[in-house]
């Protein structure tokens, strides 16, 4: 499992990030969703609010971004809750990242279905670019993180970029999406197999035929 | 009541009980880490497993699941048998082995429940998880390996204590018990998650790898750091008090103790004033006994003696004393060394009337002149639970962080004449409403206060902070003008009977005599010290602040030449030549029950109805702050405590230094 202890409290980062306050419109956004719980459980928005407060720190230094500890503090400033609270939900998560990331965070699942299906193939495309896992290259582009899954097993095997998933990949699919990226461009997102929509059987239905037009009860058959 | 059967037999259970309560209600031992009866039910042991019907056909876990009508609950099949076994290697696969180097050994719960629950053997083969050790300040020491997760001090500090302080980071293996940044934990209460530990991942820093529990004896006593009488458990080895632990009493701690009297009794064996000492041209030089007490009886006193008690007192020494002084023809008693004045003349004027449980249950509560957290943290325990419950706080006095909410009404004194509508409308429409008295309150504001609990007919308390202070008064320490009075006697001798915090300075003309156990204010200021013995050294009659009698016992002897208190002034009265009218312990004790009857029966002492108030008197003046300026270091006992001068430096000074180092 990743190491998930916050990066250290040190001069330099209280320096950097001791004056971290949301943007406007940052601040709009975390009022919406501190406004969506009754008065008085403000707490409740603490996700939602690490999650804007880590989006606002990926656009400070052009990251997908982190949770410094000064800005950790600052959310729990924010909703006004024991710090020791929001770094226990800080760290549990792994959509937080405790350590600073590059701008574009490769996070390849490598349970079964994925492996099976070759996500082997996926980490050593990402390694052969110069990623190597939990470190950010030095290009400051990517940061390898090897995850458990997704939940995308259908279209294994998968790997998440930022918010988005790329599905039925290849190690040169992989390539073409990472190069697009570095390019600056926005690879389709979803499955890359040619002709498949979503996670739909990818050949004919294999299994629930009977259900392709009606409901069918199937009980009577085990 | 749901009907329940456990093992076959059938039972009613209250309400809301859960299985696990429902076991033990039919005597059956379920075994548990998290679950703890005086926190929130967590769940993530699953120790407590039992096979419940009607139910999923798997063991269930006990602690979490509410007792219903008609549940067959079984303890004894073959499945709860595994179900406590597997559970058990579980939480032993990353437990280190290491009970031989570890301080809880012989009390663990880890160890104890798997002997009796465990397999016996392991079939794990990979390597054990490690952590690193967690700072959490100089009176919890941590072992992090050994945490099993069961969150009871993340619990403790959040729900008992109300400090967020303690947390659990990351999850599922890698879960770590931590603070933040590893700062030290601050609460006056922290050391109890000590207790609450089933393993040894969080153990006594002082006391690491002083003793182990079956070598020490156990002796019931009362704590003197404050005036909550907790009854506390000495545990002694040899003549040294190795260290205290609370006892189970509902009515006073429940099962904490402050941090104070948990470890200030290494100061016990500092400091310590183990022969008499006679001053001679400006300077104190050790004496015998004979020469000491020649020494007073040089003066002769008559009638011109008086006696000053200390703050932690037994009811027996003050007996003695005040025998001591009726014989020579004196009643210059006084246990209010600081200068109080306030009228003793009706007990229940001056006595914590709702009781520790009872204010659990008040729903207004107005607070004058108390820092409740440091002048008794087990009733600010109390106050919580009942904001917990709804009440509505008030304070009257400066600012102090009370870990629940609060409002605080300033300084002036006088916004009791003329209450803010807030404060009394909460104390019209409560059922239950509450005034509490602090030291700092008492001169200004006393007959305010207790016109405003006649008024709102709410509960009249006084806090005191002296163990010594309620027994001194039900033993008549009290003068109408307080340290005053006796000044203006002019006093030939003064027996400063462990009272440091007196001024000695308008004594100068007198012989003071110090009789204490620790080289502190009292026995600077001395001519002649008589050494004595301390709380853990003597027997004695202890009134807490609510007038609970409760009986300690004498857990080591004292050090060197020094005697227990009455002894001393039993020989003082020889040497006086006068007559006290008791040779034994069991005489002065009884003679004492004979005066004040209510000494000799434990439990809540009767002072009768409160007084009727003034209506118009009037609250005067300004609390510029409270008499306790350092929590760890009120008594001459804690200040002479190492690990208390440790914690007074790191918790309550390094703080500001590290501030200002910013």
């Amino acid at each position: 499992m990743a190491d998930r202890s916050p990066a250290p409290d040190t001069p330099e980062l209280r320096e950097r990030w001791g004056g971290f306050e949301f943007t406007e419109a940052y601040r709009a956004k975390a009022d919406k969703a501190i406004a969506r719980y009754p008065e008085g459980r403000q707490r409740s928005a603490v996700m939602p609010l690490l999650d804007l407060a880590q989006r606002q720190v990926g656009e400070e230094t052009n990251t997908q971004g982190w949770l410094p500890l000064p800005v950790i503090e600052y959310v729990a400033d924010y909703l006004d809750m024991p710090v020791i609270r929001v770094l226990e939900v800080a760290t549990f998560y792994f959509m937080y990242n405790m350590k600073p990331v590059g701008k574009y965070h490769v996070q390849v699942c490598g349970t079964t279905p994925c492996m099976l299906r070759g996500s082997d193939g996926l980490i050593e495309a990402c390694k052969k670019r110069g990623m190597s896992k939990g470190q950010v290259s030095d290009d400051n582009l990517w940061t390898l993180t090897e995850v458990e899954c997704m939940g995308n097993c259908a279209t294994a095997p998968m790997v998440q970029i930022n918010d988005d998933n790329y599905e039925d990949l290849t190690p040169e699919r992989l390539d073409a999406i990472l190069d697009a990226l570095a390019a600056g461009e926005q690879p389709k997102t979803g499955t890359q197999e040619p002709g498949r929509h979503t996670s739909e059987p990818a050949n004919a239905l294999s299994s629930l035929q009977e259900m392709v037009d009606a409901n069918h009860d199937y009980r009577s058959e085990w | 009541m749901p009907k329940v059967t456990v093992d076959g037999q059938e039972l009613e259970v209250p309400d809301g009980a859960t299985v696990l309560q429902a076991c033990e209600l039919a005597g059956k031992e379920i075994p548990r880490f998290c679950y703890h009866e005086r926190l929130s039910i967590a769940g993530n042991c699953r120790m407590c497993l039992v096979e419940v019907k009607p139910g999923p056909p798997k063991p269930q876990a006990s602690c979490a699941l509410p007792a219903t009508d008609g549940q067959e609950i079984r303890t004894d099949t073959e499945m709860v048998k595994t179900a406590r076994e597997g559970v058990m290697e579980f939480l032993l696969i990353n437990h280190p082995l290491d009970c031989p180097i570890c301080d809880q050994g012989g009390e663990c719960d880890l160890q104890d429940q798997s002997m009796t629950y465990g397999r016996g053997a392991t079939r794990y083969h990979e390597n054990k998880r490690a952590v690193t050790e967690k700072y959490m300040g100089p009176l919890i020491k941590t072992v992090m390996t050994r945490c099993i997760h069961c969150t009871r001090c993340v619990r403790f500090s959040e729900e008992i204590a109300g400090v967020d302080e303690i947390g659990a980071l990351y999850r599922g293996e890698d879960m770590q018990i931590t603070t933040y940044l590893e700062q030290a934990v601050e609460h006056e209460l922290s050391a109890n998650v000590i207790d609450l530990c089933p393993v040894g991942a969080l153990t006594s820093r002082p006391y690491a790898f002083e003793a182990r529990p079956w070598e020490l004896k156990k002796t019931l006593s009362i704590d003197v750091s404050d005036a909550v009488g907790s009854n506390i458990r000495l545990d002694s080895k040899g003549r040294e008090v190795m260290r205290a632990l609370p006892r189970i009493n509902d009515d006073v701690n429940e099962e904490w103790i402050s941090d104070k009297a948990r470890y200030q009794v290494d100061g016990l064996m500092r400091r310590r004033l183990d022969k008499p000492y006679i001053r001679k041209g400006g300077k104190l030089q050790a004496a015998t006994w004979d020469e000491a007490f020649k020494a007073i009886a040089k003066v002769k006193p008559g009638k011109k003696i008086a006696a000053i008690a200390g703050d932690m007192l037994d009811c027996e020494t003050m007996f003695a004393a005040k025998a001591l002084l009726k014989a020579c023809g004196s009643t210059l008693v006084e246990g209010r060394q600081t200068g109080m004045d306030y009228d003793t003349s009706n007990l229940a004027a001056v006595n914590f009337n709702s009781t520790f449980a009872g204010i659990e249950n008040a729903d207004a509560i107005l607070i004058v002149g108390s820092h409740v957290r440091w002048e008794a943290p087990l009733v600010n325990v109390r106050i919580r639970k009942a904001v917990k419950r709804g009440a509505k706080v008030f304070v009257v006095g400066p600012w102090w962080d009370t870990t629940y909410p609060a409002e605080f009404l300033g300084e002036d004194l006088g916004v009791l004449n003329k209450l803010p509508k807030a404060l009394s409308d909460a104390l019209k429409n409560a059922e239950n409403p509450a005034v509490i008295v602090g030291g700092a309150g008492l001169k200004g504001a006393h007959g305010k206060a207790l016109a405003l609990a006649e008024k709102y007919g709410a509960a009249f308390n006084v806090l005191h902070f002296s163990a010594a202070r309620m027994g001194g008064l039900m033993l008549g320490f009290a003068q109408p003008g307080g340290m005053e009075d006796i000044v203006n006697a002019k006093p030939k001798v003064v027996l400063s009977l462990g009272a440091d915090e007196m001024d000695f300075e308008p004594f100068a003309d007198a012989l003071k005599v110090y009789i204490g156990h620790h080289g502190d204010k009292g026995a600077h200021a001395a001519d002649v010290i008589l050494p004595a013995a301390s709380y853990a050294e003597k027997d004695g009659t202890y009134v807490n602040t609510e007038g609970r009698v409760q009986f300690a016992e004498k857990a080591v002897f004292a050090p060197g030449d020094a005697r227990e208190d009455w002894t001393i002034l039993r020989a003082l009265a020889d040497a006086l030549k006068v007559e006290v009218g008791f040779d034994s312990f069991a005489e002065l004790q009884a003679a004492m029950i004979e005066e004040v009857p209510a000494l000799g029966e434990e439990g809540l002492a009767d002072y009768g109805a409160l007084p009727k108030a003034d209506a118009r008197s009037k609250a005067e003046g300004t609390i510029s702050a409270y008499p306790i300026k350092d929590f760890y270091l009120t008594n001459p006992i804690a200040r002479a405590s190492e690990v208390m001068q440790r914690c007074s430096a790191e918790l309550l000074h390094g703080e500001d230094l590290a501030e200002a180092a910013e």
